[in-house]
Parts: C-alpha cells; sequence; structure tokens
C-alpha cells in the first residue's frame, strides 16, 4: 500500500523529519492493510453509527453572560497585544 | 494507613480517629517513599493538599457538609483540567497550560471535600496503552518496575496501586481506564456514555471519551461515582437520567442472575493463565448461583481495525486546536502563519500523537472518507447489534480485562499494531457506549489479572453488584504491590 506521507501531513499542518515519514509511510501501510479486514463485512445494508448512545441537539437560550477570566485566559497565550492574541502576518 | 480504602478511611475521620491533615500527610510520606521508583505523577500539589485537607477537617468538626469523600486524598488524570494548576495531557504541546476553570468532575470532587493531591502521568493525549508514550517520562508498574503500568490512565493505576493516593480518576475512550487497573491490580470503571460529564476533560475521541473512578475496592467505585455522575448543562452529550446512589447497588449476591462469558474473548491470542482465570471466575459466579451463559460476539475480531479508523479520526480534529495561537507551546520564530503551525505541532507533539492524527486525516481524506471512515462507522454498528443480542439473554457480560498481564518496559514500543491489539477486549465496549468495571481475580507470576464485567447502557448497578459479589467472595483484591 502506498500512501502520499507529504500530502496527509500537510493537510494535518503537520511537520515531519525525513525519518518520521518514513516510519509514518511504513506504520500507517500496516495498520491500514489490517484495517482492510473490514471490507470482509458487507455493510451494504447497515446504518452507520456515529455515537453510540442517541443524542440530539440541545439548544439554550441566547444569553450574554459576563467573561470575568479574561485575564487568566490571555495569560495562557503565547503572544499577546491590546487584549488579542497576536499571530504572524498572514497578508502583505 | 495510607493502605486502607476511603469507606474504611472516612469513618476513621468521622469518629475523628485521625484528621484529613495527618491521613494527606501519610499520603505525601509514602509518596516521597515510592515515587522516585514509580513514578506516577506529572504534578504534586501538596501545599494546595495541606490547605483542602485542613478545610476538610474544618468540615467534619463542624459536622457540616460531610460527604464520603471528605478529607480522602485523591490523585486526578492530568488531562481533566484543575483551575490554576497545569494541565499538561503529558504532552509538550501543553507544558505550561494553566486553565482558568475546573472540569466539572473536579469541581465536584473539590465540592465533596476530597483532598486533591496532584496530577497522575497518562500516555499522551490519552493515546496509547503503556503510559510510555508520556512526553515526560514513563510510569512504572507498582507490581514489577520493569513492567509498564498499562495506559492511557497508567499514572492513576500506578498510585492507586502504590498507596501514594487512596482514589483517582481515568479516562477512557479504548481501554484507559480497564487496562491500566487489571495491570495494576486494581478496580476501574468505565460509565456509560454520557454519565459523567466531559466538560473541562480534554478531548481525544468525543464520541468514545468518558471519566470514571479508579480505587482500591468496588465500593470505593460506587462512592467515586456517586460524586462524579449526572447530566452538566456545560456537556451537551451528558444524559439528563436520574442518577442512583451506587452504594445501594453493592449487594452480595448475584443469585439468577444471567451471566454471558464470552467465548470468543478466551480464544487465540489470549494468554493462557489469563484465560483460567477468566474462566474461574465465571465458575465461582456460577457457585454463587448465577446462571452462566456462553455467548459468543463474533464482530468483536473487527473491534481494533474499527476503532483505530474512528478513534484518530476524531482526534485529528480535535487535536487541529493545538496551533500555537491562543494556548499552549508556540515555535518562534516563524517566517509565516503556516509555518508556525507546521512547526509547532512538529515540537509539540510526540510520535504516537503524530502517528494518529496522520492516521486519523488519511480516514478522512477526499477518496478514502467512504471506504474506511464510513465503512467503521457501519461495522460499528454491527458490534452494537452484537452486544443487543447478548443482553437479550444476560444481564452482564463478562471477560478478560486485557488479553495478557503488564508487559515489559519498551516491548512493544516499536509495534503500534501490537500494542493496539492489547485493547481487543476493552474497545468494543466503548464502541457501544457501554458501562464496563474491571476488578482483580487472579495472578500470572505475581503479575495482577483483571475480569472485565460488562453491562448495558445505564446499568451501572448491575456491574457494581455483581463486581462486590466476586470481590466479597475473593480475597485478590487484598493482595499489595509490592513496592517499598
Amino acid at each position: 500500500m502506498q500512501i502520499d506521507v507529504e500530502h496527509i501531513a500537510r493537510l494535518a499542518r503537520l511537520g515531519l523529519s525525513e525519518e518520521e515519514k518514513k516510519t509514518f509511510g511504513d506504520q500507517l501501510a500496516a495498520i491500514l492493510t489490517y484495517a482492510e479486514n473490514l471490507q470482509k463485512l458487507d455493510t451494504a445494508a447497515v446504518p452507520p453509527t456515529a455515537h453510540a448512545i442517541p443524542l440530539k441537539n440541545v439548544l439554550r437560550e441566547d444569553k450574554a453572560i459576563p467573561c470575568t477570566n479574561v485575564e487568566a485566559i490571555l495569560d495562557n497565550a503565547p503572544e499577546v497585544e491590546n487584549h488579542m492574541f497576536k499571530v504572524p502576518k498572514i497578508l502583505e | 494507613m495510607q493502605t486502607k480504602t476511603a469507606h474504611e478511611l472516612h469513618n476513621l475521620l468521622i469518629n475523628k480517629k485521625i484528621s484529613s491533615l495527618e491521613l494527606t500527610e501519610m499520603v505525601f510520606g509514602r509518596i516521597d517513599k515510592t515515587e522516585n521508583k514509580v513514578n506516577a505523577f506529572v504534578t504534586l500539589t501538596r501545599e494546595e493538599a495541606l490547605k483542602q485537607a485542613r478545610a476538610a477537617d474544618g468540615r467534619i468538626k463542624a459536622g457540616k457538609d460531610v460527604t464520603l469523600l471528605t478529607g480522602i486524598p485523591i490523585a486526578i488524570k492530568d488531562n481533566m483540567c484543575t483551575h490554576g494548576i497545569r494541565t499538561t495531557c503529558s504532552s509538550k504541546i501543553l507544558a505550561d497550560y494553566i486553565p482558568p476553570y475546573d472540569a466539572t468532575v473536579v469541581a465536584k470532587i473539590k465540592r465533596a471535600g476530597a483532598v486533591i493531591i496532584g496530577k497522575t502521568n497518562m500516555d499522551e493525549f490519552a493515546m496509547g496503552s503503556s503510559t510510555e508514550n508520556s512526553g515526560f517520562h514513563p510510569t512504572h508498574n507498582p507490581w514489577d518496575l520493569q513492567k509498564v503500568p498499562g495506559g492511557s490512565s497508567g499514572g492513576s493505576a500506578a498510585a492507586v496501586a502504590a498507596d501514594e493516593a487512596i482514589l483517582a480518576t481515568g479516562s477512557d475512550t479504548g481501554g484507559s481506564i480497564r487496562q491500566p487497573a487489571s495491570f495494576c491490580g486494581v478496580v476501574g470503571l468505565k460509565p456509560t456514555y454520557g454519565r459523567i460529564s466531559r466538560y473541562g476533560l480534554v478531548a481525544f475521541a468525543s464520541s468514545l471519551d468518558q471519566i470514571g473512578p479508579i480505587s482500591k475496592d468496588v465500593t470505593d467505585a460506587a462512592l467515586l461515582m456517586n460524586i462524579m455522575a449526572g447530566h452538566d448543562p456545560l456537556d451537551s452529550t451528558s444524559v439528563d437520567l436520574p442518577v442512583p446512589d451506587y452504594t445501594k447497588a453493592l449487594i452480595d449476591d448475584v443469585k439468577k442472575v444471567k451471566i454471558g462469558l464470552i467465548k470468543n474473548l478466551l480464544g487465540e491470542g489470549i494468554d493462557p493463565k489469563v484465560r483460567n482465570a477468566v474462566k474461574q471466575a465465571a465458575d465461582h459466579f456460577s457457585k454463587l448461583g448465577a446462571e452462566l451463559i456462553e455467548v459468543e460476539l463474533p464482530t468483536f475480531e473487527y473491534a481494533v481495525a474499527t476503532y483505530y479508523l474512528i478513534a484518530p479520526a476524531e482526534a485529528s480534529s480535535n487535536l487541529a486546536r493545538y496551533d500555537g495561537v491562543k494556548f499552549g507551546h508556540r515555535a518562534k520564530p516563524t517566517k509565516d502563519l503556516i509555518s508556525m503551525y507546521y512547526e509547532t505541532r512538529r515540537a509539540g507533539f510526540g510520535p504516537e500523537v503524530k502517528r494518529r492524527i496522520m492516521l486519523g486525516t488519511y480516514a478522512l481524506s477526499a477518496g478514502y472518507y467512504d471506504a474506511y471512515y464510513l465503512k467503521a462507522l457501519k461495522v460499528r454498528t454491527l458490534i452494537k447489534q452484537d452486544f443487543e443480542k447478548a443482553f437479550g439473554q444476560c444481564d452482564v457480560l463478562i471477560s478478560p480485562t486485557a488479553p495478557s498481564p503488564a508487559f515489559r518496559i519498551k516491548e512493544k514500543v516499536s509495534d503500534p499494531l501490537s500494542m493496539y491489539l492489547s485493547d481487543i477486549a476493552t474497545i468494543p465496549v466503548n464502541l457501544a457506549g457501554l458501562p464496563a468495571i474491571s476488578i482483580p481475580c487472579g495472578f500470572s507470576d505475581n503479575m495482577p489479572i483483571g475480569l472485565q464485567i460488562i453491562g448495558q447502557a445505564f446499568a451501572e448497578e448491575i456491574i457494581l453488584r455483581a463486581a462486590f459479589t466476586y470481590e466479597q467472595n475473593t480475597e485478590w483484591h487484598k493482595s499489595k504491590a509490592p513496592v517499598e
């Protein structure tokens, strides 16, 4: 099985070393080959189960409540400016 | 004193035979002695714990707001947010993260007056079966320091087994409470999906994750369930059903209870000594008056493959939030936003987390979604139906918790698939959202063996009753790990 490791890493925004690309390529191929076993089961008429317990959307009133721990939240940020998260420039 | 259970200590506390402060100091005394060998914790919160112990003593003295856990030292798995105390998930990407809030279970444990002694080690983001994937250090099994404690809640199970904590919390996505409980000779309960709020639990695979207790006996598991269970408006997947008093389920009687022995989990790939111990446990139940039925759940052989598509798919989506923007590690300096993402995640995540993000991203990617992810969701339905059939004729099902006792450190690190297969007996339960408990049922070369008892959704009471009955009529849980 051939897996385009670089393409998948790009989708996942994951930086990998050359060694990791090789190892993950081999390991993912082994795991996915094992997963091929599932093809033995006929599931044409079987509905998918995304959640084991039936769930439905839970709505609440759209009500503003005060946020009192802004400082504690910002304290965890790598870079802050004027009470905002700072990131590298995205527009020229 | 720290070798006692929470319910034994509760009686000593309310009868003023001991104070919570003394008890907490004894637990830290034990930690000072054994923690350098076991390495169960990521963070110890000694000062804060002594403060909480004094407050608990105040409550007991005043006879006000005393719960069964008031003054009892408890360890919290490090993927549950603790206000003001760093919560790392054993990941470098969260090494300095200080939550600005408590997880709902932590808030409930604090309100009950329990004493939080620290945060326990785990496989990074709960991905693993040995706690070797911790971004900081491995944890050692208190029964044999050369062996793994299981995982991902290995720190919690090892802490309880080594008497470094009276109780602990764990989380279980594919066996992460039950398998370490089995490896460390303690009790671990994974409740029904939705029974306990996941608010403040760092998400791994949201349709499978569930919090539960790790304890020295079944009674203590019921006590902690009473505190943790219940609906939470902050977790829309928590279920709004009344919470029973789980201690009322602790009845020493299994007469007429229909117990299904899962035959296909006693075959090939299961250690003969484990198989033997489980068969003897089944015979014991039958001697105690239970009705023993042999059942087959044939789709279980597809459960590991199903899980290792669904869980990584959910994880790859959940872990997208670790991008270096709002919290956690950020690589710097980087030339642009995209390279900030790449470098932050390269440096912050360990190999197993990267492997699962890759696997999940692949399973969800264009062209493969139907063949892998959707196929797995359909097989999940078949596994659920297998359980439904079995529960048509049984009240509970039993099996080994794990196919073998604890393995050696490093034994399975280089072969992820063989590590994944060690979850064969626990994974189907998460896929179906059911409750299950692991309790000690024997030893193989001085290493504990765990018995898994599975119930229908929200039938925690019947599995607690079966587990309690077995425990009352056996001595396995009384053996202590030899670490000194």
